[in-house]
């Protein structure tokens, strides 16, 4: 499972993940359930269907196939499935009964769309499982700790029946070692607490927390000295100058001449303006360090991604799957 | 081309403008915003300030003095108001609001079975659209309760913050939605027999009830299906029709006296999404005061471009003894360009396409915002 708050990159991460785990020809099948086709967008196909069908492919034979759940779509698989329905399920759609099942029986949406997570794991084809790894792009940090606590969820609203005992076995894969959170973040102040709150619920409902992915990661441009100066405001302007000077920005570069106090000036504002905009980043990169530190104090293992400044693309996601291989999580 | 500077000062001071509302994508700045209109408007042009946030960031909420959510509007503390300004904040509560709605239509009893119903909790508590509902509802009472006050008491001017959801449009959407779900077809037909003695059907439509309520039944068990067949009615018979509810408080949003303004980042979703609300306001002939552009990038410094910084960067990089700190520097400030240019062509494609659309930007602060001098700074920039 991949959560995380919004617009940290949990698709990317998810994506980059499935990519991962199928290197070295595993098969593996990445879902999403929020019904945005971020998967389709992502590897750039049509719109998923509610059907499984290959979308990469992974060093040594490996395959990524990919799902969109839907959860009318799972309901009525699942009524066939344990009802044999037939007509009464195009009573129940055309009635609004799906719909409304779907959207308001407490729970009842969420159970259906883990529940079909549930069966993808478990699906055989002969003696071997169909899928050496499921990965869920899971919905966001705020509501994963609900979303996943299906026990709970369905608690009042069956007591016992088909949906009951199939709540009881998704917890139990969820809670075993067979699973595990990993949650996506950046090093904003936001993301940072919205990850350890998750992690607390996540705890408590019994579920395994995998990594803690810190995604958009960049590098400091100064050096660790200059960067305490700037923090303190001490940035020398004569020597920025001195650097501009030598970086041949003395020369103007338009025509015209220009006298010596004129160019002076121009320069001591340049390194000015440079300076402050320095001493933004290094507060920045500060306040990276501290939700960091935040980070490391939660007791999990901490992965990075960088933030690849060409933007995300089929290329960029095999190389953020390297990373994650090298880095542990799969 | 560039777009008419929006006057934010201008709209503050309008006393004709009763209620702004903030919009736009998740995550952009709507709280943020909203609040520090609510504050500019209460310092520098004495209105009687009301902001009604939606699940502010923690510290932002503690700030406005709204540690505990009690649903009502209290007086923020730290307001340096001007002559009758003042400010009160309050944080929606959406569970509460939709009781209290409960509560002001129904008997004392039918409120209690209505609020034990299991489908109920999930209305209230987790239904996408809710929020939106509640919000509106909230938007509603606040005005109510503004225009019933004696004159020189109350508020003037009404701040409201939208939920935060992916897309901008589902303010004006999810109440319908709500609305127009527990109007809908499986809910008429499971009520039905109680409005009309049950006579009135036919043999088909009671046949495939009797069939759907008996799959219904099998699945989720037969308390499941009582217990909505008592929410639907009771629900039902407090409110006559949700959907038109809904209405009433949606045209409320299109009266003069409402302003909108849609807020962005300056990214091509969240533009996308301003695009969007932008046309459907104009549609529905809803007022919009403007766009803000928040969390930009811009330097003292932009006649150095950033290829020329990037290159003077590596130049020095290359030389003996190089100069490290401007070496440094000029890579911040060759990404800051980079940026400032990726941002003002998105601007400026969305000024193309809406050339009338006035525009504020609001820089991006080293900082997170959550006390009253951050919110002061934000009004400032937004200011210009
Ligand atoms: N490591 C990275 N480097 C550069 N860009 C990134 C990286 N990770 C994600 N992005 C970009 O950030 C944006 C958000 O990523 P993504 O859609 O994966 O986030 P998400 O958490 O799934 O968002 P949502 O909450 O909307 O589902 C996308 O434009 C994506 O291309
Ligand atoms: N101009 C700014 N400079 C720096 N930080 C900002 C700026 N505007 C907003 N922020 C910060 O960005 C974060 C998100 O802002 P805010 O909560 O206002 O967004 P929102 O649109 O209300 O989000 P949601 O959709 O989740 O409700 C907050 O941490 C806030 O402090
Ligand atoms: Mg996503
Ligand atoms: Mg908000």
């Amino acid at each position: 499972m991949v959560s995380g708050k919004g617009g940290t990159g949990k698709t990317t991460v998810a994506a980059a993940l499935a990519l991962a785990l199928a290197a070295g020809g595993r098969r593996v099948l990445l879902c999403e359930v929020e019904g945005r086709q971020g998967i389709a967008q992502l590897f750039d196909v049509p719109q998923l269907p509610y059907a499984e069908q290959r979308i990469a492919v992974a060093s040594g034979g490996g395959e990524v196939w990919a799902l969109a759940i839907e959860p009318k779509a799972a309901l009525l698989e699942y009524l066939e499935l344990f009802y044999h329905l037939g007509r009464a399920g195009k009573v129940l759609e055309r009635l609004g009964a799906i719909d409304f099942a779907t959207t308001i029986a407490p729970g009842l949406r969420d159970v259906l769309l883990i529940g079909k997570v549930y069966e993808a794991t478990r699906r055989r084809e002969g003696t071997a499982p169909r899928y050496d790894a499921v990965v869920l792009d899971a919905p966001p940090t705020g509501r994963i700790g609900q979303v996943l606590n299906v026990n709970e969820e369905v608690a009042g609203l069956a007591r016992v029946g088909p949906i009951r005992n199939q709540a009881g076995s998704i917890m139990n894969l969820l809670r075993s070692s067979a699973t595990a959170v990993h949650l996506v973040t950046v090093l904003e102040e936001m993301p940072v607490q919205e990850t350890c709150d998750a992690l607390a619920e996540l705890h408590r409902i019994g579920l395994p927390v995998g990594s803690i992915v810190v995604n958009m990661m960049r590098e400091p441009l100064l050096a660790p000295a200059e960067l305490a100066q700037a923090t303190r405001g001490k940035l020398p302007v004569t020597r920025v100058v001195a650097g501009l000077e030598a970086a041949g920005m003395g020369r103007r570069s338009g025509h015209g001449t220009e006298t010596a106090t004129a160019r002076t000036a121009r320069l001591r504002a340049t390194a000015q303006a440079l300076i402050a905009e320095g001493v933004q980043h290094a507060r920045r990169v500060a306040l990276e360090r501290e939700q960091r530190a935040v980070l490391e104090g939660l007791g999990r293992p901490v992965v990075e991604l960088p933030a690849l400044a060409e933007g995300i693309d089929l290329g960029a996601l095999y190389d953020l799957a390297e990373r994650l291989r090298a880095q542990g999580p799969a | 081309m560039s777009a008419p500077a929006l006057d934010i000062d201008a709209v503050l001071a309008d006393r004709a403008v009763q209620v702004m509302v903030c919009c736009g994508a998740g995550g952009v700045g709507k709280t943020t915003t909203s609040a520090a209109l609510a504050l500019r408007a209460a310092e520098r042009h004495g209105r009687r300030v009301v902001v009604l946030t939606i699940d502010p960031a923690r510290r932002l909420a503690q700030s406005l003095g709204l540690a505990e959510l009690d649903n009502s509007p209290r007086p923020v503390v730290g307001v340096e108001a001007a002559g009758e300004g003042r400010l009160d904040a309050m944080m929606l509560d959406m569970k509460r609001t939709f009781d209290e709605v409960i509560s002001a239509h129904a008997s004392p009893e039918k409120a209690e079975q209505i609020f034990a119903n299991p489908f109920y909790q999930a209305l209230s508590t987790s239904f996408a659209g809710t929020q939106e509902y509640m919000a509106m509802e909230k938007l509603g009472q606040l005005r109510a309760r503004a225009s019933g006050a004696r004159a020189g008491q109350g508020w003037d001017l009404i701040v409201v913050d939208t939920p935060p959801s992916r897309s901008a449009l589902d303010f004006l959407d999810a109440p319908q939605r709500l609305g127009s779900f527990l109007d809908g077809r499986l809910i008429r037909v499971l009520t039905a027999p109680a409005r009309v003695g049950g006579r009135a059907y036919l043999k088909v439509v009671s046949a495939a009830v009797g069939s759907a309520t008996g799959v219904m039944t099998k699945v989720l068990g037969a308390q499941v299906l009582r217990d909505l067949q008592t929410f639907v009615a009771a629900l039902d018979t407090v409110f006559g029709s949700f959907r038109a509810r809904a209405e009433r408080t949606y045209e409320m949003l299109q009266q003069p006296g409402t302003a909108f303004l849609v807020i962005a980042a300056p990214e091509a979703d969240a533009l996308r999404e301003a695009s969007y609300f932008v046309e459907r306001l104009r549609d529905e002939r809803m007022p919009l005061a403007g766009l803000v552009l928040n969390r930009v990038h811009r330097s003292a410094a932009s006649h150095l471009g950033a290829e020329r910084a990037a290159a003077a960067a590596e130049e020095l990089d290359d030389a003996e003894d190089p100069p490290s700190l401007t070496v440094g520097l000029l890579r911040v400030h060759a990404d800051l360009m980079r940026r400032h240019r990726r941002e003002q062509a998105l601007a400026s494609r969305f000024t193309g396409a809406h050339p009338d659309v006035a525009v504020a930007e609001v820089d991006a602060l080293a900082e997170d915002v959550h006390d009253l001098s951050g919110l002061r700074e934000i009004g400032e920039r937004l200011a210009g």
